[in-house]
């Protein structure tokens, strides 16, 4: 496959500073909110819950919490990436270049995922001022945040190819992927709901995200960590052939 | 003759529930040339752009630029392609600087704050090259999508409409711009609804209605075989008739044989010529007139004329 690396840097290098540019609401907001998470249900209400699955509430909840910040800002960032060139027409200039699929994907998922990871990261060490908690298997959990990252933000940019309306393109993140992440054992473990409910959850599929990067701070999931990488792995295959197809055909694209 | 740098043939495109936006186009265009494109709106004009620059996909026909077929070679030919479109379309909130430098680095050239800054400087853009896009005037926002044009050195410029929504004394500066682009060696593909610019601009004209090409031929040829001088003679005493020797020039009276009116030449010189021998005809015949007003046809009026002669047809 060919592959301009300046076309690629050229786009990422927009969208970081696009991030950079409007810091409060890309990195800012989604930090204050995230924190006030850990304040009510990390220090105050976790004070006074039973560990889980021997691990401290307040710490418990943090993968969780982590899983539903990367997943809400890496799907907007790159699905607000695209869709703001289709809408200003801005978008003639990339279609006219001599760029394809990969220096695309690698511009705007690249810079969706670099800002998840600074995301993440600063989410931890604020972690850090409110709860106590040390990471397992460290390698482990960068590894499978930017699996996350990556995925989601490649789901994003088919989003925002799909959307034709800015209320389109705020119904996945808010109406599904919140949803689906608070119920996802964000602050629960699955295996403590009644019957069915426990099964009910595992078709939930963010479930198992946050399981796995659970796996990768404390040792302890509610469902094999292998299952949870090759559910990711699995995605972000899927996600990666839907924008190749858009590509060829030019679907939402091209005229 | 040297190879076309742009070759196209049989461009079709049926845009899906819409009419057949171009039908069977044929078109070469030759290197270092001004081709100005004519019609009226819905034409055909932007959609035949958007499908050499990649952003209509053609339903039928072949497109071959610089001996590269766009289908298969795209990336080699898009990166000798630049594009100003018709909209003001920019990233708002970003610098003039980085827009263009953003521009360079897309079209895979490495950053050239040089090239750059000659850009802009050429363009009048250099005090504002710290400016929000989004301060800019209308005019000096269409600047800067030509400055993002050119950050890669295109060896083939489409304009479209590129002088839309300017004021005169920027129209201008821009046809200064584009005649320097032509003497660079650059290829200059335009649209236009100022048919002045195409007139005063362009070596050959095409024009297109309905989706086909009706016309295409050098701008002097298509004066030369259409162009026609109309001269008007007021006459000091009423004829009943044209005089016999009078009758080879084709003239006509009209409002009670006070008006003499010729129509001919070929917008040339050859019916200025032709309207001087009749004045002096008149004379020898002792004719007397005591106005004489002419009016070469303009490249608007061969224009006007074709459109409404495909219409009527």
């Amino acid at each position: 496959m060919h592959f301009n690396p300046r076309s690629g840097f050229a786009i990422y290098q927009r969208e970081m500073a696009r991030a950079f540019r409007t810091a409060f609401q890309s990195i800012l907001s989604p930090v204050l909110t995230t924190s006030l998470y850990f304040v009510v249900f990390g220090s105050v209400i976790g004070a006074r819950m039973e560990p889980v699955g021997g691990v401290p509430y307040g710490a418990f909840i943090i993968p969780g919490l982590l899983m539903l910040t990367i997943l809400g800002e890496t799907t907007s960032n790159a699905s607000f990436g695209i869709y703001m060139p289709r809408f200003t027409g801005t978008i003639y200039e990339l279609l006219s270049a001599p760029v394809g699929v990969a220096e695309t994907l690698a511009g705007f998922v690249g810079a969706a995922a670099t800002k998840g990871l600074i995301l993440a990261a600063i989410i931890l060490a604020t972690a850090r001022l409110f709860v106590e908690y040390e990471i397992a298997y460290p390698l482990l959990a960068a590894f499978y945040i930017m699996l996350v990252a990556a995925s989601f933000a490649l789901f994003g940019f088919i989003l925002g190819i799909w959307a034709d309306s800015f209320e389109k393109l705020g119904i996945i993140p808010m109406l599904i992927l919140t949803p689906l992440t608070f119920l996802g054992g964000t602050f629960y473990s699955i295996r403590d709901l009644p019957q069915p409910w426990d099964a009910v959850a595992l078709a939930n599929p963010i479930a198992f995200l946050v399981s796995g990067l659970r796996y990768a701070f404390y040792g302890v999931s509610d469902v094999p960590i292998g299952l949870s990488l090759g559910l990711t792995l699995g995605f972000l295959t899927v996600c990666t052939i839907i924008i190749a197809v858009i590509f060829r055909t030019g679907w939402r694209l091209r005229e | 003759m040297s190879e076309p740098i742009l070759s196209i043939r049989g461009l079709t495109k049926t845009y899906r529930n819409g009419p057949r936006a171009l039908d069977n186009v044929d078109l070469d265009i030759n290197p270092g040339e001004i081709f100005a494109l004519l019609g009226p709106n819905g034409a055909g004009k932007t959609t035949l752009i958007g499908a050499v620059c990649g952003l209509v996909r053609p339903t039928g026909g072949t497109i071959t630029a610089f001996g590269h077929d766009l289908a298969r070679d795209w990336r080699r030919a898009r990166a000798r392609i630049g594009l100003v479109p018709q909209e003001l379309a920019t990233d708002m909130f970003e610098t003039v600087w980085r827009a263009v430098a953003y521009s360079q680095g897309l079209f895979g050239k490495p950053y050239n704050a040089a090239r750059i800054e000659e850009i802009l400087k050429s363009l009048s853009l250099w005090d504002k090259k710290d400016a929000q896009i989004r301060a800019l005037s209308g005019g000096m926002k269409r600047r800067v999508l030509i400055a993002k044009a050119l950050a890669h050195d295109p060896e083939l410029l489409f304009l479209d409409e590129p002088t839309a929504g300017v004021d005169v004394e920027l129209r201008k500066d821009m046809w200064e711009q584009i005649a320097a682009l032509k003497e660079r060696g650059v290829t200059i593909i335009l649209t236009t609804h100022y048919i002045e610019e195409a007139e005063g601009m362009a070596d050959r004209v095409g024009i297109i209605q309905g989706g086909r090409i009706r016309m295409v031929d050098e701008k002097r040829a298509m004066m030369e075989r259409l162009g026609t001088t109309e001269a008007v003679i007021a006459l000091a005493s009423p004829l009943a008739s044209v005089p016999e020797s009078l009758a080879g020039f084709g003239a006509t009276l009209s409002e009670g044989g006070t008006r003499l009116t010729y129509r001919g030449g070929n917008g040339e010189g050859k019916g200025r010529a032709e309207v001087a021998q009749l004045a002096q005809a008149l004379t020898r015949a002792g004719i007397g007139f005591t106005s004489l007003d002419i009016h070469d046809s303009s490249l608007e009026d061969i224009f006007v004329g074709l459109l409404g002669e495909r219409e009527a047809a």
